[in-house]
């Protein structure tokens, strides 16, 4: 890792810190982001030095036994985020704000040794696997004790993978069979915190609903869950809360209650647009686009497609606020 | 069943290239300006009456339709009778013999080196990208990849033979020793130049090929996915990187058989090393056309097996290209 975000991240976790000591909340909080900003630094033409800002001020948490899902489009920044609490984003990118696990500042010495053990990632595809390995010598290779190759078999058994499964290579799984190596793969380490990016893209329902099964069954477990998705309805099949992501930032977290109920019992109104444009309810997106990092609003980053937009929504970035029982980023609401 | 028909389809390949082969050359050679009884008679010209050169034609079969003169000639061929050299007067496939052994000796140090060396450099260059190693090494490449073998040969033998008078001048024995009496410690001392010289040329490629395909594999999903789990610096390297690297270098290496085929046709003739390259020249030169032809069908069943090993051997790396020949 490189060593500017090394010392970004110790600095301000050190101030942080500082304030937060005593007051720690919830004991069964497992993760907690506050003020999550993730940039690259770009080079434009001749020397000009870019600062593009994909995650902005971003807030969420994540309790033992819960899942988490953290809803979005494509390109709003949902995967950096899971890259950026296992510390593995690209040298280029500067991170600043607070990640604290089990309640203490998760620098990157303890991402170093927690990446694949506390904290595991399951991938969106059969493509974050190594092509040329058998898949059962790959989930041994994330386990490091030495028992890895009975602890391998006994994982790939709780997830009905046959032994002659793990001397496959990735491209002669079948669809279902890979997503329970990619799960079998994330938890072989006993991992206390779950990330899923996008674990149901574009898959067979049943493969969907097994997937969905297995993150649910380790939240049941104990484990935390972060499940990263742009599928709400598979979200809102499994998830606890749901924090809805926007060009790099989090405008509401709900409990599912309020999106199963939808309508007025949500936030935020670009959540309520989302909600709105389910099948099951009207159908029907609301116009516009999400914008990209180069060119973010001033204000409210919802404000240009917002039908809810004052004067007062183009001058500053609306903070998080506690809002019946959950969060949202947005003055107007109610 | 399946690596069957792969032998039988690689097989029969290897056929209709050999007989699209000795169409071609011999529709070449039949109109090239060499006259094949004058490169026989050679310096006794003066002494042959032309009823005699008539004679040796009408002897030859050179008065026949060409048609039926590449049946003789392909008929031969498939007996195993590739003629006889008329400027060693040995049979030709005798003198490839000789020559092939020499070359190989040449071309097997030049390929190993190059092929180990090219490969060490790109991964040393990819895991620094953007250091200054990595710069060094891509403009040593570019560099190289841009010099002549013969040129880059002169200098060697300039700068090491002439004026440090490290090695030898050229030959591939000492000069004076009768050829049972040469010591093979004398063989590899007349081999080290001309060796040197074709794989300091031959890493560039691979060396450049392999640097790029792992910068491409460091950013693959697969590598993040490993680092994700924990798996960090050489040893990730190492476990995922290696293999996956392998295939282009492998198949670039096998593939370069060809090329270094021509290499060593340059570097034997400035370093006079009687290899097949320097045969090659030599029966062009002077109208050798059975040893031309030799070594033409000789050398493309060298190179064909060399692409067939880096087959085999990329189908042993990589499981998927197995998977795939056998669903076609």
């Amino acid at each position: 890792m490189n060593t500017k975000q090394t010392s970004k991240f110790s600095h301000s976790n050190a101030s942080i810190m500082n304030r937060s000591t005593e007051s720690l909340a919830n004991p069964e909080e497992l993760l907690v982001v506050k003020n999550l900003s993730v940039s690259f630094i770009q080079y434009a033409k001749g020397l000009k030095q870019l600062n593009l800002e994909v995650i902005c001020d971003l807030n969420v948490s994540v309790n033992s036994g819960e899942i988490v899902a953290i809803v979005g489009s494509s390109g709003s920044g949902k995967s950096l985020l899971a890259h950026a609490i296992l510390g593995i984003l690209p040298t280029n990118a500067k991170v600043t704000g607070t990640i604290r696990y089990q309640g203490q500042a998760l620098t990157t010495e303890r991402q170093k040794v927690f990446r694949g053990r506390e904290i595991s990632l399951i991938p969106q595809s059969v493509n974050y696997l190594d092509p040329l390995m058998k898949v059962g010598e790959q989930v041994q290779n994330t386990i490091r004790t030495k028992d890895a190759k009975q602890l391998q078999q006994q994982v790939f058994e709780r997830y009905h993978l046959s032994k002659e499964a793990g001397l496959l290579y990735p491209f002669q799984l079948s669809g279902g069979m890979a997503r329970r190596v990619l799960v079998a793969t994330a938890v072989s380490g006993g991992a206390k915190l779950i990330i899923a990016d996008e674990p149901t893209p574009g898959l067979h329902p049943e493969v969907v609903a097994e997937t969905l099964a297995h993150l649910k069954e380790l939240a049941n477990q104990g484990c935390g869950v972060m499940m990263i998705t742009h599928d709400i309805e598979a979200a809102m099949k499994i998830a606890d809360r749901i924090a809805v992501f926007y060009a790099g930032t989090t405008v509401e977290v709900a409990p599912i209650e309020d999106f199963k109920e939808g309508g007025e019992a949500l936030r935020h109104p670009y959540t309520r647009a989302l909600w709105m444009a389910l099948p099951e309810n009207d159908f029907k997106p609301i116009p516009g686009f999400q914008p990209t990092p180069t060119d973010l609003p001033p204000g409210c980053l919802f404000e240009p497609r917002c039908h809810l937009r004052t004067a007062e929504c183009q001058c500053k970035k609306p903070e998080m606020q506690d809002l019946r029982g959950g969060q949202v980023r947005c003055i107007h609401a109610t | 069943m399946n690596s069957a028909k792969y032998v039988a389809g690689k097989a029969l390949r290897m056929l209709t290239l050999l007989i699209a082969l000795c169409i071609v050359s011999f529709i070449l050679v039949k109109n090239s300006p060499i006259d094949p009884v004058q490169a026989y008679i050679g310096a006794d010209m003066m002494r042959v009456s032309e009823e005699q050169r008539e004679q040796i034609a009408e002897n030859w079969g050179l008065d026949k339709p060409p048609v039926e003169q590449f049946i003789s000639w392909a008929g031969a061929i498939v007996q195993g009778d590739f003629g006889t050299s008329m400027i060693y007067r040995v049979p030709v496939l005798t003198v490839i013999g000789n020559r092939f052994t020499a070359s190989l000796a040449l071309m097997g140090v030049a390929w190993l080196l190059s092929g180990i060396f090219g490969f060490l450099m790109g991964v040393i260059a990819g895991m620094n990208k953007g250091k200054l190693i990595d710069r060094a090494i891509k403009w040593y490449c570019l560099t190289l990849a841009a010099t002549p073998t013969f040129w880059l040969g002169l200098i060697l033998l300039m700068i090491f033979s002439v004026w440090l008078g490290w090695f030898p001048i050229g030959l591939g024995v000492p000069v004076g020793v009768l050829s049972e009496n040469v010591t093979l410690s004398e063989k590899i001392y007349h081999l080290i130049l001309p060796a040197l010289t074709l794989s300091i040329v031959g890493v560039a490629n691979i060396a450049l090929h392999t640097r790029q395909k792992l910068l491409d594999v460091l950013e693959s999903d697969y590598i993040l996915f490993a680092r994700a789990n924990g798996e960090s610096g050489l040893g990730l390297v190492w476990k995922h990187g290696v293999r996956n690297i392998m295939l282009p270098a492998v198949t670039l290496q096998f593939a370069s058989f060809s090329e270094l085929f021509g290499g060593s046709v340059l570097a034997e003739q400035v370093f006079s090393y009687p290899g097949l390259g320097q045969a090659t020249v030599q029966a062009g030169l002077r109208g050798d056309v059975p040893l031309l032809l030799g070594i033409v069908l000789i050398s493309a069943i060298f190179v064909f097996t060399g692409n067939l090993i880096g087959d085999i051997i990329c189908s042993i790396v990589d499981p998927r290209i197995k998977e795939g020949r056998a669903s076609v």
